[in-house]
């Protein structure tokens, strides 16, 4: 046994991101899924916790959907995603009988699997453990960002859209963040026009801007914007390998960007 | 459930989680699980829902919107199926909004920063037009940065109190919005109103695999909690571009989109409505019955309306027919 110490099976995990938004559906499986994606095409490792317990995506956009989880004597085994083992990820999904079970918990349930996916799950050596969250600031957001505080995480990710609904979620979020001491590493702006494949016109299908002037006005950094790309939406769809398969795709940059500055700050 | 405490399977014979025997009944005994069942959800017994029986007898139809995925479109849909609805000056609209840790409904109504007062018959709701009222935590915050950081029995009682200490008056629709999932606000909005008959959901969602696959968790808890199904929205399919008129699937319906998961599930698709960029940008009050009136988009709402009336018409009737079959 090596040694696990205090922090357990998290005593080897190099930076702890959570990924938040007040708002369903902006994309916070989309940023978590990409940016492990594009942090693994760096040569990094990665480690997935999807805290989604009523709505988990990551396993169908990894496409390692009703995959097991094992347990050995330290814990959990989270499921790779590929053959390097670069790729780990741990959510409910995998812990379902059926597909389409819909999970009906109250708070209390809910925070007792997260305090055990956060001590239970035998993530081994990883540069960056990525924590993908569900909309809101209530049981799960406080019982994560609670269990997680101890092994001090990086800091937040927050995923907007650019329309005005979604911006006041958002500012919530950034409330949360502040109240629990949480740090912001930066906003990033998604679904942020779509380019029509057969004209080459820009649309604002949810108008545009509102993620960077809410960094501006809140003083966090703004990570960039991520265009609407039914590449991007497809891949997920499939769980193929965007980074890897669509480099001269429209949202490509963007991801890329994003993760860079996540390198950046963490070197 | 698989593996691990806390994970456990169901005992033999359990009651559910919903059931007001959770963590009591026999089967209970030794399930790692009984105490936070025991703990969890108001108990069946509590007197607020019989108040809140005596006070939805004066509301003819309830209907919940939900979705297991956030972001597909319920609090735009729901505002607009209150606006659709009020069109008729003859009915009274309500609109009530549970989504404690992210109310959009202020915001899209276009009544942000608006206060409930009180009076001697309970909360006064805010009023849009003569006949839609709206009520939502957003009326309660300090601010549009004050975060709602509430664990489940807070956000249980404030929806208690949405039910019963709200003047909501003679309605004829009562239309509650819901945040995603299945959890807390939706166990208790359910529970709360277990006396009052629902008339059923409405379920939104996109068209897109991902989407479906939470869509169809929430359409378990639906049969789960035995609240019936009016019908399935898909929203954001298609999107024809303003310049040259071709359309494409942004949201692709790789799995056949919600057409086919209604066929497989038996259950009606009450109609899809197109991606429009300017329903997208009508998120600060404007109601796009006025405002774009000839979108696809604004069409595909008005029939969707339109079923959904018919479907509460029909309901209701039945209703009354079996209640005097039982006289």
């Amino acid at each position: 046994m090596e040694a696990v110490g205090e922090r357990g099976n998290l005593a080897r995990v190099g930076h702890i991101l959570l990924v938040l938004s007040g708002k369903g559906g902006v994309g916070k499986s989309t940023v978590s899924t990409e940016l492990a994606l594009a942090l693994r095409h760096a040569g990094k490792k990665v480690g997935i916790l999807d805290v989604d317990l009523c709505g988990p995506s990551i396993p169908q956009m990894l496409k390692v959907q009703g995959k097991g989880v094992h347990q050995c004597d330290s814990g959990w085994v989270p499921v790779f995603v590929d053959q390097d083992k670069s790729i780990s990820l741990m959510s409910i999904g995998f812990l379902l009988e059926k597909p389409d079970d819909a999970v009906v918990w109250r708070g209390p349930k809910k925070n007792a699997l997260i305090k055990q996916f956060i001590s239970d799950v035998t993530w081994g050596d990883l540069d960056f453990l990525i924590v993908d969250t569900p909309p809101g600031t209530s049981d799960e957001h406080i019982s994560t960002v609670e269990s997680l505080r101890p092994y001090k995480p990086l800091g937040a990710v927050l995923v907007t859209t650019p329309q005005a609904v979604s911006i006041g979620d958002v500012r919530r979020e950034l409330m949360f963040c502040k109240k629990t001491g949480l740090r912001v590493i930066g906003i990033v702006e998604n679904m942020s026009g779509f380019v029509c494949p057969h004209c080459l016109e820009c649309t604002n299908l949810f108008s545009k801007g509102g993620g960077e002037e809410l960094a501006r006005h809140a003083g966090v950094p703004f990570l960039g914007c991520v265009p609407l790309d039914p590449q991007l939406t497809q891949s997920l769809e499939e769980g193929r390998d965007f980074i890897q398969e669509f480099p001269k795709s429209s949202a490509f940059p963007a991801l890329a960007h994003i993760a860079q500055q996540i390198l950046d700050r963490t070197f | 459930m698989a593996e691990g405490p806390g994970a456990a399977p169901p005992p033999h014979g359990c009651p559910g989680t919903s059931s007001a025997q959770a963590g009591r009944a026999a089967a209970c005994q030794g399930c790692p699980s009984q105490g936070l069942c025991a703990a969890g959800g108001p108990a069946a017994s509590d007197p607020a829902i019989e108040e809140i029986k005596e006070k939805m007898k004066i509301v003819k139809h309830k209907i919940l919107v939900l979705s297991g995925k956030g972001g597909v479109g319920k609090s735009t849909f729901s505002a607009h199926l209150a606006h659709g609805l009020a069109k008729d000056e003859t009915k009274q609209i309500a609109l009530l909004d549970i989504d404690i840790c992210g109310p959009s409904i202020p915001k899209i109504m276009g009544i942000e920063g608006e206060q409930v007062h009180q009076s001697g018959s309970g909360w006064s709701p805010v009023y849009v037009e003569e006949n839609l009222c709206v009520m939502s935590v957003g009326f309660l915050l300090s601010g549009p940065d004050d975060a709602v950081i509430w664990r489940g029995p807070k956000k249980n009682g404030m929806i208690k109190q949405f039910l019963r200490d709200v003047d909501w008056g003679e309605i004829d629709y009562l239309i509650v919005d819901t945040p995603p999932g299945t959890s807390d606000e939706h166990l208790s909005i359910v529970q709360y109103l277990s006396s009052s008959h629902i008339d059923g959901a409405v379920i939104i969602t996109t068209p897109q695999e991902i989407s479906l696959q939470d869509v169809r968790k929430e359409i378990n808890f639906c049969h789960k909690v035995k609240l019936p199904i009016i019908g399935v929205v898909e929203n954001m399919s298609g999107f024809v571009c303003p310049k040259c008129k071709i359309e494409s699937q942004i949201f692709p319906p790789t799995t056949g989109g919600a057409e086919k998961m209604c066929q497989n599930l038996n259950i009606s698709l009450l109609g899809k409505v197109p991606l429009d960029p300017q329903i997208g940008n009508c998120d600060q009050g404007q109601c796009f019955f006025s405002e774009i009136p000839e979108s696809p988009a604004t069409s595909s709402y008005r029939n969707i309306i339109q079923r959904i009336q018919e479907y509460c018409a029909l309901h209701h009737s039945q209703e009354k027919l079996s209640n005097q079959g039982m006289e």
